[in-house]
C-alpha cells in the first residue's frame, strides 16, 4: 500500500563516488530532491554535470563495484532503495521505476525482436505466460503509437527507425506500469519533429497513468515545455531548484542565468551569450563553489567554501552567496 | 534467406573446383609411382605397363584430370591401389570415426570455452580471469600430440583407466566406444577450446559495456538472465565464425591424433595414403577433407545469419 | 616506436615471453659450448637412464643425453621458424601487395588461390608437400613456408586495400612516382604492424608444425635432435621411461608459448584496434 502522505520519490543527500587511479571523484555530490505523483521534475545541466549518474544511482545501476559507492537515501514511497538487497531491487526496476535511455540506437538488444524485449517485462515481473506477455507487448507497441503493431513486434531493432526505436524503448519502460519514469535525455538523439512527438507522448502518458517523471535533459526548451519543477545541476551538485515558471521568469543562480542567456529567443536579434570557460574537471575540484571560475559575480568566499542550497522565495532554492542567509554570511565575512 | 544461401553456394563452387585441381596435381607431383609401389620386388616392365593402363596412368596429366574429375562428379573417386576397394567406400567407412572425434572435440571445447570465457569476462582482472588467460595461452601453445602422449602416459600407462589406443565402434556399446574416444577428443579439442574461450571472453567484455545490457538491467532482469540470455547470445555471434576456421584445425589435427591413438579415421587414412603413394586414395582424402572444410564454413555462415538478425535478409 | 616499446614493456606477461625467446636464442647460439654431452653420442652403457645428477633429463634408448639434445633442438626450432616464416613473409607480402595494389583480375585470381590453399588443413598440405619434396630439414622449412604464405598474402592485401585509395598515395601517384616505388616506400611500411604480429605468431605455428611433421616421421631425418623427433621416438619407450616423453614436450610448449604471448603483447602494443581479432 502506498503511503499517500509520503512523496513518490524523495532523494536525500545522494552522493555517488568513484575511486579512480587519480583519486576519488563524486559525479553526484549531496543531491536532494522530491518528485510527487504525477509530477514532472526536470534535471538540467551540461554533460558531465552528474544528471545521468543521478538516475543510475537511484536505480542502483552503479555502485555494484568495489570502486563505486552510493551514499545518502533514496526513499521510494518511503522505502530506502539503497538498503534493499539486489534481489528486491530487481523487483523495483522495470516494475516500479523504469528508465528510458538516451540513445535508442543502442538501448535495444540487437538479437531479439522488439516485441520479445517488451514482453520480457510482464514475463519477469508479473509471471505472465509467454502468450499473455506477447499480447501485452503488442498492446504497448500500439499504445506508443507504432502502426501495425502485430508485425512490428516481430521485427528486430535494426528494422526500426530512430524515432520508432525510442517509442519501442518507451513501450518497454511502460510495460510494467511504473509509478516513476526516469527519462534520460529521451529526445537528444532524435530529429526535431520526432522530438516533439516523443515529448508529447511522454506528457500524455503522465496524464493517463499519473506516474511521476524525472526528465533529464540539457535542453531548457524541453524543460519549459514539459516540466513542473526544475533542478539545475553543476559539477555533481544541485545549484538551483524551482517551479518551472519561477526559474524562467526569475533565475537566481549565475549559472542558471547564463544558461538562459545562451538560449535563443524567437524574434530576439541580440547575439547569444555563451557562458565563458569550461565545466570543471571533477578530479580537480576546489572546496569552494565549482562555478566560481566562470562566475561574473564571484567573491572571495566562493573560492573557499561551497554555498549550501537555501530557500529564497517560495519553493525556490539556490546555492549561491548572492542570496538569503548565505548572502548575509558572505557580507559578514 | 534462400538467396543468401544460394549466393554462398555459388561462391563455394570455384573454390571446390580449385581444391580438386590442387589435390589432383599435387598428388601427381609426389615422386615414386603407384605401380612401382604396388609391385614392390615383383616389379617387371610388362606388368607395370598393364597396371598403368588399368589406372589410366599412361595418358597425359590433363586427360587424367579430366577423366578423374568427371568420375568424381559421378561419385566415383577411383580404386585404391593399396586395398583394391573403391576410394569412396573406404572414405565412407572411415568417416564416422573422424566425425565422432571431431564432434567430441568441439563439445569438449565449447563446454570449457563458453562458461570459462564468460566468467573470465565477468570477473575481469581477478585471479579467475588470469587463470582463464593462462589456460587460453597454454591451450593454443601445447602441441596436441604431446597432450595426447601425456594423457596416455598418465591415464593409460600409470592409472590403467583408459586404453592407450585402438578403436571400439559404437555398435560395441557406447561406454566402450567412449573409453577409446575421450582422450583423443580432449587432446584435439583443447586448442579449439582455448581459442574459443579467448574469443568468448573478449566478445563478452565488449557486450557487457553495451547500452542494451544496462537497459535490460533497468528492466529488472536478474543477473543470470542478463548474462546468459541478453549477453551471451550477442557475444556468441563472432564466436561462431571462429568455430568455422577451427574446423580446419580439427581436420588437420585429426591426422596426428588418429595416428597416436590408432583410430582408423580419415586422418589416419590420409597419412597411410601418403606413405604408400596411393594416388587415388590420397586425392580422394584431400578432396574430401578440403571440401568438408568448405562445407562446414558454408554451414557456419548460415548459422551466423540465423543468429544475427542484421544480415538475415540482406 | 618508443610509445610501442613502452606499452609492450608494461605488459609483463609479454615481456617474460620476450625474455624467454632471447634465452632460447642465446642457447641456440651457444649450444655447442654449453651442452654437457655430445647430443649425438650414444652411450650404450647408460640407455634409458632416469634423470640424475649427471643426465638432468635422463637418456634415450641409444643412451644420448636428453638435456643436451633439447638444447640443440633450439637450433632446429629457431632455424625452421626463421627460414619458414621468412619464406612466407617474403612471398606472401609480395603476392598480397601486388593483389591489393593492382586489384581487378590479378587480385581475383590470387585471392581465389589463397581461398583454395586455406581450405586444406595446414598439416595435410605440409605433409603432401613433404611427400613431394622428400624428407629433409630444408624441404621441411620450404613446406611450412608455403603453407603459411597465404596468411601473409591476406594480411598484406588487406593493409594495402586500407590505404590504397588514401590521399597520400594519390598524391604520390600524381607526382609520377611509379608503382613499384609507391609499394616499397608507402604501402609496405604501413602494412608493417599487422605483419610483425603475424611473424611472431607464425614463429609459434612453425615450431609446432616442425614438431608435428617430425613426430609423424615426415619431417627431419631421425637422428636430428629435433623436439618432434624426440617425442616421436619416445612413444615406443615411454612405458618404461616417462622422461623421454616429458621434457621435449615441455620444450616445445614453452617455446611456442613464448612466441604466442609475445605476439599477443605486440598486437596490443602496436595497434589496440587489432586486439579482438583471431
Amino acid at each position: 500500500m502506498p503511503d499517500v502522505k509520503k512523496p513518490l520519490l524523495e532523494v536525500k543527500s545522494l552522493t555517488t563516488s568513484f575511486r579512480t587511479d587519480r583519486g576519488v571523484v563524486r559525479p553526484v555530490d549531496d543531491v536532494s530532491f522530491t518528485i510527487e505523483y504525477g509530477q514532472i521534475l526536470g534535471i538540467v545541466g551540461e554533460s558531465g554535470s552528474g544528471k545521468s549518474m543521478t538516475s543510475q544511482s537511484i536505480l542502483r545501476l552503479v555502485g555494484n563495484r568495489k570502486s563505486e559507492k552510493v551514499a545518502g537515501e533514496v526513499l521510494f514511497e518511503g522505502q530506502n532503495l539503497l538498503e534493499l538487497k539486489e534481489k528486491q531491487m530487481q523487483k523495483i526496476r522495470g516494475k516500479e521505476i523504469s528508465l528510458i535511455a538516451q540513445d535508442p540506437m543502442t538501448s535495444l538488444n540487437p538479437v531479439y525482436s522488439v516485441g520479445n524485449q517488451i514482453a520480457e517485462v510482464p514475463f519477469i515481473h508479473e509471471k505472465s505466460s509467454k502468450k499473455n506477455s506477447w499480447e501485452k507487448a503488442v498492446a504497448m507497441i500500439k499504445r506508443v503509437g507504432i502502426p501495425s503493431a502485430e508485425v512490428r513486434a516481430t521485427q528486430y531493432p535494426h528494422e526500426f527507425s530512430g524515432g520508432m526505436r525510442q517509442r519501442g524503448v518507451i513501450a518497454m519502460a511502460l510495460a510494467g506500469n511504473p509509478k516513476l519514469l526516469i527519462a534520460d535525455e529521451p529526445t537528444t538523439a532524435l530529429d526535431v519533429t520526432i522530438q516533439a512527438q516523443i515529448l508529447e507522448l511522454i506528457r500524455d502518458l503522465r496524464d493517463e497513468t499519473g506516474a511521476g517523471i524525472m526528465l533529464i535533459t540539457h535542453d531548457l526548451g524541453v524543460v519549459a515545455e514539459l516540466c513542473d519543477q526544475v533542478a539545475v545541476m553543476y559539477a555533481g551538485k544541485i545549484v538551483e531548484k524551482a517551479p518551472v515558471e519561477d526559474l524562467f521568469s526569475e533565475p537566481k543562480h549565475p549559472y542558471t542565468k547564463g544558461l538562459l542567456a545562451s538560449l535563443p529567443k524567437l524574434g530576439d536579434k541580440a547575439r547569444l551569450t555563451p557562458i565563458p570557460g569550461q565545466p570543471p574537471n571533477l578530479h580537480h575540484l576546489s572546496t569552494g563553489c565549482a562555478f566560481a571560475d566562470r562566475c561574473p559575480f564571484v567573491m572571495d568566499v566562493c573560492k573557499v567554501v561551497h554555498p549550501n542550497l537555501q530557500e529564497d522565495g517560495p519553493e525556490h532554492e539556490v546555492a549561491c552567496y548572492l542570496y538569503g542567509e548565505e548572502e548575509r554570511h558572505a557580507n559578514e565575512s | 534467406m534462400f538467396a543468401y544461401i544460394l549466393r554462398r553456394l555459388l561462391i563455394a563452387i570455384p573454390v571446390l573446383f580449385g581444391i580438386s585441381v590442387l589435390a589432383f596435381f599435387m598428388v601427381r607431383l609426389v615422386p615414386g609411382d603407384t605401380v612401382t609401389a604396388m609391385l614392390g620386388t615383383n616389379y617387371n616392365e610388362a606388368q607395370a605397363e598393364i597396371l598403368r593402363q588399368k589406372y589410366g596412368l599412361d595418358q597425359s596429366l590433363l586427360v587424367q584430370y579430366g577423366i578423374w574429375i568427371m568420375s568424381v562428379l559421378k561419385g566415383d573417386l577411383g580404386i585404391s591401389s593399396l586395398t583394391n576397394e573403391p576410394v569412396i567406400e573406404i572414405l565412407i567407412n572411415r568417416l564416422p570415426i573422424t566425425l565422432e572425434l571431431t564432434v567430441i572435440s568441439i563439445l569438449f571445447a565449447l563446454l570449457i570455452a563458453i562458461p570459462l570465457g564468460t566468467i573470465a569476462a565477468l570477473k575481469r582482472n581477478t585471479p579467475v580471469d588470469y587463470g582463464a588467460s593462462f589456460f587460453g595461452m597454454f591451450g593454443i601453445s601445447v602441441p596436441n600430440f604431446w597432450l595426447g602422449t601425456l594423457m596416455i602416459l598418465y591415464f593409460s600407462l600409470h592409472l590403467s583407466w583408459l586404453p592407450s589406443s585402438g578403436f571400439v565402434p559404437l555398435s560395441d556399446g557406447i561406454w566402450m566406444n567412449l573409453k577409446t574416444m575421450i582422450m583423443p577428443g580432449i587432446a584435439l579439442g583443447t586448442s579449439v577450446g582455448a581459442v574459443t574461450m579467448r574469443m568468448t571472453r573478449s566478445s563478452m567484455l565488449e557486450v557487457l559495456g553495451e547500452e542494451y545490457m544496462k537497459m535490460a538491467k533497468a528492466k529488472g532482469v536478474t543477473n543470470s538472465r542478463l548474462i546468459w540470455k541478453h549477453g551471451l547470445r550477442n557475444a556468441l555471434v563472432p564466436v561462431v565464425t571462429v568455430l568455422g576456421i577451427q574446423a580446419g584445425y580439427l581436420l588437420g589435427g585429426s591426422i596426428i591424433i588418429e595416428q597416436i591413438f590408432s583410430l582408423p579415421g580419415i586422418g589416419q587414412l590420409a597419412l597411410q595414403a601418403i606413405t604408400n603413394r596411393d594416388y587415388s586414395l590420397l586425392q580422394g582424402a584431400m578432396l574430401f577433407i578440403a571440401s568438408a572444410f568448405v562445407l562446414i564454413n558454408l554451414a557456419v555462415d548460415i548459422i551466423y545469419a540465423l543468429i544475427n538478425p542484421k544480415i538475415r535478409y540482406s | 616506436m618508443k610509445e610501442t616499446w613502452r606499452r609492450f614493456k608494461k605488459n609483463r606477461f609479454a615481456f617474460v615471453g620476450f625474455l624467454f625467446i632471447a634465452l632460447i636464442l642465446v642457447v641456440a647460439i651457444l649450444a655447442k659450448w654449453i651442452v654437457p654431452f655430445d647430443p649425438y653420442y650414444m652411450d650404450t652403457n647408460s640407455t634409458l637412464t632416469a634423470p640424475n645428477s649427471e643426465h638432468w633429463f635422463g637418456t634415450d634408448q641409444f643412451g644420448r643425453d636428453i638435456f643436451s639434445r633439447i638444447l640443440y633442438g633450439t637450433q632446429i626450432s629457431l632455424k625452421v621458424g626463421l627460414i619458414a616464416v621468412g619464406f612466407s613473409l617474403f612471398f606472401g607480402t609480395i603476392i598480397g601487395i601486388v593483389a591489393g595494389y593492382f586489384g581487378g583480375k590479378i587480385d581475383q585470381i590470387l585471392s581465389r588461390i589463397t581461398d583454395v590453399l586455406f581450405s586444406f588443413p595446414d598439416i595435410l598440405l605440409a605433409l603432401v608437400i613433404m611427400a613431394i619434396l622428400g624428407p629433409s630439414l630444408t624441404n621441411l622449412m620450404i613446406a611450412i613456408g608455403i603453407v603459411y604464405t597465404p596468411i601473409f598474402a591476406r594480411i598484406a592485401r588487406g593493409a594495402v586495400l586500407n590505404i590504397r585509395d588514401s590521399l597520400y598515395i594519390e598524391a604520390a601517384r600524381s607526382m609520377g612516382v611509379n608503382s613499384f616505388q609507391i609499394m616499397l616506400r608507402h604501402i609496405l611500411p604501413n602494412s608493417l604492424a599487422p605483419l610483425i604480429v603475424q611473424v611472431t605468431l607464425s614463429f609459434a605455428f612453425a615450431i609446432l608444425a616442425e614438431a608435428a611433421l617430425s613426430f609423424l616421421g615426415l619431417g627431419v631425418s631421425p637422428d636430428t635432435p629435433s623436439w618432434g623427433i624426440m617425442l616421436s621416438e619416445a612413444k615406443d619407450w615411454m612405458e618404461i621411461s616417462w622422461w623421454t616423453a616429458i621434457f621435449p614436450g615441455i620444450a616445445i610448449t614453452l617455446a611456442v608459448l613464448s612466441f604466442n604471448i609475445m605476439g599477443d603483447g605486440l598486437r596490443d602494443a602496436l595497434d589496440p584496434r587489432l586486439k579482438n581479432e583471431r
